[in-house]
């Protein structure tokens, strides 16, 4: 009997069926896995069972009853937890404070028993290896430490269900040994957890069900040691293993033979950051597209933005044409060469408010000026340029660019990164939320600006775009190198098993 | 997941309040007062408003360059304070090297207001709420809380002398406007913090020097505040760093509001704070003329920046 269930379940938002006919069932003492890419409906689904959303149709049953929890507040109450990535505590309050908040132990006169809580807190968060002074502030914590706060305080509330949205994500390997050591309690007083996590050797590791969803439906649902890792992999990623092998799929033309002997335009050795990224070492000749291919949270995006000054690097070198980029910021990357298409074009691509001139303009303007006095028909040739040559929709250059369609905008962009005359372009996802005619004419660009002698890095989460767009595929997984792919073997299917073969043999390292 | 705009109504309707309200609000009193008010169009009484409103202008300019990058700056005031309270002290050297203490004193508060609010980090609003309260002080301590006479004939003559039938005040301010939106419009700084106002993010990936644009936003908006500041000495012959400058803060974000620049930055209306300033002066002078009470001309205005914020929301759907 499930402890709490979803029957047909649907959630549309204007324009998008974020959930289509989802049915999930979680069992009392169950750790089940819920699994899928960017804007699978992995969210949208936790927030129908935690009383965010409501759902548009459907079912959801809590302990065999029909249920309708209208606030995050009632799930809760009913014994819903969730713990979210980002702790969602107090910072500047206590450790014992933070546990106890909205339900503090209280003395005779109706005041908080302080002493009661101090002592009562260390008591708890002892079995979460968090030994320090429960007085201190919480945000003074490790980040670890808090989300085993978090963590404590959610199990805490008598929770029959317990919702985990990457718990590990910021988390030390001996802290990840503490949180696991915490579910396998949970899990044998019959608590139900829904796991959501992409890190593989996790999920075989601690999980028993697994769900898996794309684009809002479940693609498969079941015992997690009868599934295959690269099955898994596989139906994530919505590649059919035997019918992937398809030329011509993608706007890109093939293999760019550039100099195969030429000296690299850009060298990482040793890359590492915090956490995120581990030693990570490639290299780009001019002419060649590099592809970075991994799941989410492999940390693909933060390399691309590491060698564009734009995430802090605790080690490593980068070089461009040869020469040692010292001290990376954004400034100086742009002036070594290296142009950034970031994964978010809205957020840290365009400026929405301002015309198409200024955008494409605005890395260049000191050129396009004598004296700081900026010369409009310099900027007009080079605005008209690549308006042309990129096939730049729009009424004008003088309309805002917040009003163009996704794929102009991605142009626009496009366009400001050529204009500084770069010697490496790295694209982060350069076709994602562009229709397709646009998509096409992107990849056919890269193809082109490569052919120019260009060294590109192109990260994408659509694994035919990746294989037929790259030379060679350098394969990411939690923020190290675990593989490359070349020449013939740049495939859908070798992607595929580099990706789940890096989580099975990275679990012998786990064991010592 | 992003949710695009399925639907995009015309916005012609809507985008002209923010644009042309100001103006059409100024020719509405203009015409009001022209056939009402008496002897409004008498030289002596224009003259008064536009001596009067100058000083507003000028540390409005600096606003809306301040506004434009999503900040706020409410040391203006104290630093026309400390301009004001250095030029009794330097004048004995001199006007031109008086007036250049006075604009140094500006550079140094606009620089740390800049290094708080871009590499500290700091919110503008707290930042610059640091010197709000210090910089007066400090004007004060400086002037010992004295009325202070300046009596240089130079200085007098900036502040109430007259250059082909116009004050000196209105010569020095319109000149002004046109630097400041000149900088806007034609040099790659003004580019730069129009794009910084509009996407931080985004500007400072492109390779822009973000912080440096925004250090010198905020000395420009100093810089301008002390002007405003030692032509205020000027005006009324005599330096009081206690009430020179007091609540200037307020009329200038007035003025830049009404003027149609959003506070969400990425646009400066130049011109629209010019007429800011004077829709908002024209205001107090039409409700003075006709023996209003002062409370009612402070709700008129404040109906006003009401209706100018209402006007100049922004689609949230986009």
């Amino acid at each position: 009997m499930p402890i709490l269930e979803v029957t047909d379940v649907s959630k549309v938002f204007p324009g998008v069926r974020a959930l289509d006919g989802v049915s999930f069932a979680l069992q009392p003492g169950e750790v089940h896995a819920l699994v899928g890419e960017n804007g699978a409906g992995k969210s949208t689904l936790i927030k129908l069972l935690t009383g965010v959303y409501q759902p548009d149709g459907g079912e959801l049953r809590y302990r065999d009853e029909p249920a309708r929890f209208a606030t995050p507040m009632d799930a809760q109450r009913a014994g819903i937890s969730t713990i979210y990535q980002e702790v969602n505590l107090v910072p500047l309050m206590s450790v014992a404070h933070n546990l106890f908040l909205g339900r503090e132990p209280r003395n005779a006169f109706g005041l908080v028993d302080e002493r009661r809580m101090i002592r009562e807190a260390s008591e708890i968060l002892v079995r979460y290896g968090v030994t320090t002074d429960v007085r201190r502030p919480l945000g003074t914590m490790a980040l670890g430490a808090q989300q085993m706060v978090a963590l404590a305080r959610a199990v805490m509330v008598d929770a029959k269900v317990v919702i985990m949205d990457e718990p590990t994500s910021s988390l030390e390997p001996r802290e990840v040994e503490t949180l696991f050591g915490v579910i396998r309690d949970l899990h044998a007083r019959g608590i139900g957890i829904v796991y959501v996590s992409h890190r593989l050797d996790e999920l075989y590791q601690i999980c028993d069900a697994v769900t898996i969803l794309r684009d809002g439906k479940v693609v498969h649902t079941g015992k997690l040691a009868e599934l295959e890792r690269i099955k898994l992999v596989s139906l994530m990623l919505g590649r059919d293993m035997s019918a992937v092998r398809r030329e011509g799929f993608t706007g890109f033309a093939g293999d760019h033979t550039g100099a195969a002997d030429a000296p690299p335009v850009l060298r990482v050795t040793g890359l590492s950051s915090r956490h995120r990224l581990h030693d990570i070492s490639f290299a780009v000749r001019p002419g060649e597209v590099v592809g970075l291919g991994g799941l989410l949270g492999a940390g693909r995006s933060e390399t691309i933005k590491a060698i564009g000054g734009a995430y802090p690097v605790d080690a490593g070198e980068i070089e461009v044409g040869g020469r040692t980029l010292k001290n990376p910021t954004p400034v100086r990357a742009v002036q070594a060469g290296i142009a950034v298409q970031p994964e978010d074009r809205k957020a840290e691509g365009i400026v929405a408010g301002l015309s198409i001139r200024e955008n494409i303009a605005l890395a260049v303007l000191p050129r396009m000026a004598r004296w700081g006095l900026v010369s409009d028909r310099r900027i007009d040739k080079i605005v008209d340029t690549y308006m042309t040559r990129l096939r730049i929709k729009a009424s004008g250059p003088d309309q805002r660019v917040g009003d163009l369609s996704g794929g102009n905008q991605q142009k626009v962009l496009l366009a400001r990164l050529l204009a500084t005359q770069p010697r490496v372009l790295l694209l982060d996802e350069p076709t994602r939320g562009i229709d397709v005619g646009a998509k096409a004419e992107v990849q056919a660009l890269i193809d082109e600006l490569a052919a120019d002698g260009l060294g590109v890095v192109l990260v994408s989460s659509d694994a035919e775009e990746l294989v037929e767009g790259a030379d060679r595929v350098v394969v990411l997984r939690d923020g190290a190198v675990v593989g490359e792919l070349t020449g013939t073997n740049v495939t859908t299917e070798a992607l595929l098993e580099t990706i789940a073969a890096a989580a099975v043999s990275s679990e012998e390292p786990h064991d010592n | 997941m992003t949710t695009e705009a399925l639907v995009r109504r015309p916005t012609f309707d809507r985008a002209w309040l923010p644009k042309y309200g100001v103006y059409a609000a100024i020719v509405l009193l203009v015409l009001y007062n022209v056939a009402f008010t008496p002897n409004f169009l008498a030289w002596s009484n224009l003259r008064i408003q536009l001596v009067q409103v100058a000083p507003i202008v000028i540390v409005a300019l600096g606003m809306a360059l301040v506004i434009g990058t999503e900040g706020i700056d409410l040391s203006v005031g104290s630093v026309m304070a400390l301009a004001a309270a250095l030029i009794p002290l330097y004048l004995g050297y001199g006007v031109i090297a008086a007036i250049l203490v006075s604009l140094v004193a500006g550079v140094v508060v606009g620089l740390i207001n800049g290094v708080l609010v871009a590499r500290v980090g700091l919110q503008p609003i707290v930042a610059t709420l640091a010197l709000f309260v210090g910089g007066r002080g400090l004007a004060l301590v400086i002037s010992h809380g004295q009325l202070k006479d300046v009596r240089n004939d130079d200085l007098i003559f900036l502040g109430s002398g007259d250059f082909l039938g116009l004050p000196m005040l209105v010569w020095i301010a319109a000149l002004l406007v046109l630097v400041v939106a000149f900088v806007v419009r034609r040099t790659v700084f003004g580019r730069r913090l129009l794009a910084v106002g509009g996407n931080r993010a985004a500007t400072e990936l492109a390779g822009v020097p973000v912080k440096r644009v925004l250090i010198g936003v905020y000395v420009l908006c100093a810089v301008l505040a002390s002007i405003a500041g030692l032509l205020a000495v000027a005006r009324i012959q005599s330096s009081d760093a206690s009430s020179v400058g007091l609540l200037i803060e307020l009329s200038a974000i007035t003025a830049v509001v009404v003027g149609g620049t959003p506070l969400t930055g990425g646009k400066v209306r130049v011109l629209g704070t010019v007429a800011g300033a004077l829709l908002m002066q024209l205001v107090i002078a039409t409700m003075i003329k006709h023996n209003l009470q002062p409370s009612t001309t402070e709700m008129a205005q404040a109906v006003i920046i009401l209706v100018a914020v209402y006007a100049a929301r922004e689609r949230k759907s986009r």
